[in-house]
């Protein structure tokens, strides 16, 4: 598949908005961390300003951003629309919370509930967006069931690691909330480990033979395409990556996203205060590059069963 | 609506196509081309047409296959085209309700008013039916000719997709595939038509035929054993040596 730079920002962008408005929420709940009005906002801006320039970038692609409003309107059976709906919808408690924990003592119950709301919505928007591509038959690379808890798996990673480069400003970062970021975005990679096992190992689903229907007499390959030049169907599902630069962007993607930024977060929760702020600002830079490098793997890896009519074997 | 129709009244209007005739002429799409550029989704916009990297949307492709090897081998010409499927992901995803099939027919149509361009049913589809119009900002797609079938001012016997009305060799035919006694499925039923990928589980309207059993009895027959060569030509001299690798050049 071709990995749309506008794609790819939207769901890192807005993945790590949404996953750092989650732990702002649990952590202020917990009592972790000291809500301050200063915190609070800066966690909020920078998270909202993430997620809404991630859904207009997500825009950009569209051949009629004008008519995107449109977008809305069949969430009873696309995921791309329940998605849409889940972000507006999500807006309003984030709001809300932000509001109270601007003005007032984040504690009260409004503020608890919309803060729960918000964290609760912000999870089923990054289950959308990974619906959107689970539920593609089409592309059996991503029609797996590891790639919804991907999304919110590396959406609570880059999350955590965006919290505590921005509250590192603020206050010492303790020890322990740095070190479970380190976990969880160990975590996180471990599952995109097993998921690159999954999609490495995985038969194929379709193959030339069954896409022809001409397995009976044999095995079938593409003598002559029906066009000289790329259409819109080589174009943007024909898109492959060679299988050993592939290879090599996964380890640079684990190492840069996973390796480099626990370690990072590690000394982060160990040195103190000016080393730690950072630490946390070269963790959320690793963490940034990984993400990008995944997201963009995840496209270029995928195969679409149309390729098969353009000379593809399976997918 | 994107929604898929619940109730319908059993008509599933396609193509079926017989790979055992088509003769890779793209006549079928060249027609199709041709009526549509000027049909329902009007127009199938082309760019570069005449520069080095000339693209454009066409409903209808030709592949050429080759399947098997040796003696029982054979080339297969293989038009493409959307196959109106009963469960076609490409409706279900679309976001806005531009995509939608028929409840009379179960024609899979675009309304180009209420898309976006967003693409996702063009990822939905496995069959690659569907292709973005660039200049338009849309998606396109095959209307199986909703413009002739049901044109009350084209004389009847014309009143079939273009593809099919134009095919030399009889290759494609259209009808209800949802009506077990009409012509096309009587034939799909005789010759055991099938359907693309069903492990998709789009369950396409269209049928394909597969290509006939050989009947070349020729082929039975063992090929008489190639001429021997000699094996060597050396005539012991350098110099003649010389002058035959010279005139064998």
């Amino acid at each position: 598949m071709n990995p749309a730079y506008s794609v790819i920002f939207f769901t890192t962008a807005s993945g790590a908005g949404y996953g750092a408005i989650v732990w702002l929420v649990v952590l202020a709940l917990l009592g972790i961390v000291p809500l301050t009005p200063a915190l609070g906002a800066s966690v909020i801006i920078v998270s909202l300003a993430l997620i809404t320039a991630g859904l207009l970038s997500s825009t950009f692609h569209l051949g009629h951003p004008e008519r995107a409003w449109r977008a809305l309107s069949q969430w009873r059976s696309s995921w791309l629309s329940r998605e849409g709906v889940a972000a507006l919808v999500t807006y309003v408690p984030i709001l809300i919370f932000a509001v109270g924990s601007l003005f007032f003592s984040a504690y009260g119950p409004v503020w608890i509930w919309a803060g729960l709301i918000a964290a609760m919505l912000s999870l089923v928007t990054v289950g959308c967006t990974g619906m959107i591509y689970a539920s593609l038959r089409a592309i059996p690379r991503w029609s797996t069931p590891l790639v919804v808890p991907l999304y919110i798996a590396f959406a609570m990673s880059t999350g955590a690691v965006l919290l505590i480069a921005i509250a590192s400003l603020f206050w010492p970062t303790p020890g322990l909330i740095a070190w479970c970021a380190a976990v969880i975005t160990l975590a996180a990679w471990m599952l995109k480990i097993a998921y690159w096992r999954q999609i490495d190992n995985a038969k194929p689903v379709a193959t030339a033979e069954s896409a022809t229907g001409l397995g009976a007499i044999g095995t079938v390959r593409l003598l002559e395409s029906p066009h000289s030049s790329e259409n819109y169907v080589m174009r943007e599902m024909g898109y492959t990556i060679a299988r050993k630069h592939a290879a090599r962007l996964r380890k640079i993607a684990l190492v840069v996203g996973g390796v480099a930024t626990a370690l990072a977060l590690v000394i982060a929760g160990l040195l103190p205060a000016p080393f730690a702020t950072a630490a946390s600002i070269v963790a959320l830079i690793f963490a940034a590059m990984g993400i990008l490098i995944e997201r963009w793997l995840f496209f270029a890896e995928a195969r679409h069963a149309a390729s098969l009519y353009y000379g593809a074997s399976e997918v | 609506m994107t929604s898929l129709p619940t109730a319908t009244d059993g008509r599933k209007l396609g193509l079926v196509i017989d790979l055992d005739i088509c003769v890779g002429c793209h006549a079928c799409a060249v027609n199709c081309k041709e009526w549509n550029t000027g049909g329902h989704s009007a127009p199938l916009t082309d760019e570069e047409p005449y520069g080095a990297d000339p693209h454009g949307v066409w409903f209808n492709r030709v592949h050429s296959f080759e399947a098997g090897d040796g003696d029982s081998g054979r080339t297969v010409h293989f038009p493409r085209s959307c196959l109106h499927c009963e469960e076609p992901a490409c409706v279900t995803v679309c976001p806005t309700g531009a995509s939608y099939k028929r409840e009379g027919d179960g024609i899979v149509l675009v309304n180009a008013d209420t898309c976006i361009g967003c693409k996702l049913c063009s990822w939905a589809c496995p069959y690659g039916a569907r292709e973005y119009d660039y200049a338009d900002g849309v998606m396109k797609k095959c209307t199986l000719c909703i413009d002739r079938i049901e044109n009350q001012h084209l004389p009847p016997e014309d009143r079939l997709p273009a593809c099919v009305s134009t095919c030399p060799a009889s290759a494609r035919h259209f009808g209800d595939l949802g009506d077990p006694n009409s012509d096309v499925s009587q034939l799909v039923a005789e010759r055991g038509g099938y359907d693309l990928m069903p492990e998709m589980g789009m369950q396409p309207v269209n049928k394909y035929l597969p290509p006939r059993a050989s009947t070349r009895h020729d082929l039975e027959t063992p090929a008489p054993p190639p001429e021997t060569i000699p094996a060597s030509t050396d005539t012991g001299s350098d110099f003649l040596n010389w002058v035959d690798r010279m005139l064998t050049r």
